[in-house]
């Protein structure tokens, strides 16, 4: 079966407790969700096969977040495909951060569905 | 419970805030009675219902505040926002003369979000606006919400319902573990109780007035009466933002909805047969 790349949501975390709750919901509303667990992994899996969106943790062994991000937009261009942080990370220095550096927006945990369906709402995912 | 102490409890709430409850709705009653039952010692709902029918104002006013929803977040439905910062704004800004202030009302205020949502779509067009005044006006019935209101300090989980993190960057900072907004945002917002089944005329004339989400919860003459009071306290060329569920059809013709936007609605031409007076409703500290 083809999957709609589109529709692919990347959600990398080093927890594989959020990595599940972030499936279960996603999938809910119809998302395919694909998982990394480092910053690393989740940028060979880009290489691999580019998803719709990505769901990313900031803190991370091996390559956090950040460096993440902008080893994506370096290699890949700016804007796509959306990326929501999606962290413990609260300050406003980190979001201004994950502004200047291309993410769509910042997700702040603990989180529920109603607030991580609602920022891909906002991003136009939804 | 009884008949007689439902029927007392529904007539209070009817009369005290236009609410609507059938007996379908009891269970609304004893979850959010719930904790006015345990501060006052109260065994249930009968109980208090016999004391409600003495002269307990204080009594009525928490109860009332506890049956009314206080459901709000950032932007709401964004699209009513939307249509204020892209048609409405530069519309008034256009047709008002220089100098003259822009008033918005946001009918049904809670804990503000809305009406803050309103004064950052204000900031936003600053540039357009130029040094024109814009005074954002936020009642609502219950005292609580309204204290939070002005406190202007928001949750975490609050500050990420409808948000984009550009605007919570700019517009509030970290104070503990909460967000508070801007002291310049907070300042373009007065908040104050009032019933909206009240005498609206002191509030003065607005050129937009939110009333989201709260008609659905009045029968139809209480709705009838809100959107006549409502409709005097609009600008000839003011527009009324319901919620996107919320129509005035079949209960109002002072109002028509704006081609494409269901949402919002302009007054309709006066007619030539001047307009009958509106009852009012008994303030709630008179409800007895």
């Amino acid at each position: 079966m083809t999957v709609d790349r589109t529709q692919v949501v990347l959600v990398v975390d080093d927890s594989r407790v959020v990595r599940k709750v972030a499936r279960r919901i996603l999938e809910a509303r119809g998302f395919t969700v694909e998982e990394a667990e480092d910053g690393s992994r989740a940028l060979e899996a880009c290489r691999r096969a580019m998803p719709g969106s990505v769901l990313l943790d900031w803190n991370m062994p091996v390559m956090n977040g950040l460096d993440f991000l902008k080893a994506l937009r370096e290699e890949f261009g700016p804007g796509n495909p959306p990326v929501l942080f999606c962290t413990t990370e609260n300050d406003i220095d980190r979001i201004e951060q994950a502004i200047v550096h291309g993410a769509q927006e910042f997700i702040m945990k603990p989180f529920d569905e109603e607030i991580l369906l609602g920022k891909f709402e906002q991003v136009g995912l939804l | 419970m009884t008949p007689l102490g439902f029927e007392t409890l529904a007539t209070l709430l009817h009369r005290g805030s236009g609410l609507s409850i059938g007996p379908d709705k009891l269970y609304l009653l004893e979850t959010r009675l719930a904790p006015i039952l345990r501060a006052h010692a109260l065994p249930d709902l009968d109980a208090l219902a016999i004391r409600l029918r003495g002269a307990a104002p204080e009594l009525e006013r928490a109860v009332v505040e506890a049956m009314t929803t206080n459901e709000s977040s950032f932007f709401r439905d964004d699209k009513p926002f939307a249509h204020v910062r892209t048609q409405a704004l530069p519309r008034l800004h256009a047709t008002r003369p220089p100098g003259a202030r822009l008033r918005i009302w946001s009918a049904a205020a809670s804990t503000g979000q809305e009406a803050y949502s309103l004064a950052i779509i204000v900031a936003e067009n600053r540039a357009l606006l130029g040094t024109r005044e814009v005074e954002i006006v936020g009642t609502d019935i219950a005292r609580e919400p309204l204290a939070r209101a002005r406190e202007g300090l928001f949750t975490q989980f609050e500050v990420q319902r409808g948000l984009p993190m550009q605007m919570l960057v700019r517009y509030f900072r970290k104070d503990g573990g909460n967000w508070r907004i801007a002291e310049a945002i907070r300042d373009m917002v007065s908040f104050r109780e009032w019933n909206l089944l009240g005498d609206l005329r002191p509030l003065g004339t607005f050129d937009l007035i939110f009333c989201r989400n709260v008609l659905i919860y009045f029968d139809t003459p209480t709705k009838a009466r809100a959107l006549e009071a409502m409709a005097r306290q609009l600008a000839p060329d003011g527009l009324l933002y319901l919620g996107g569920a919320e129509t005035v059809l079949g209960v109002s013709d002072r109002f028509a909805s704006l081609a494409g936007d269901r949402a919002v609605y302009g007054l309709t031409p006066p007619t030539a047969a001047p307009q009958a007076a509106v009852p009012q409703m008994r303030p709630l500290a008179a409800v007895r």
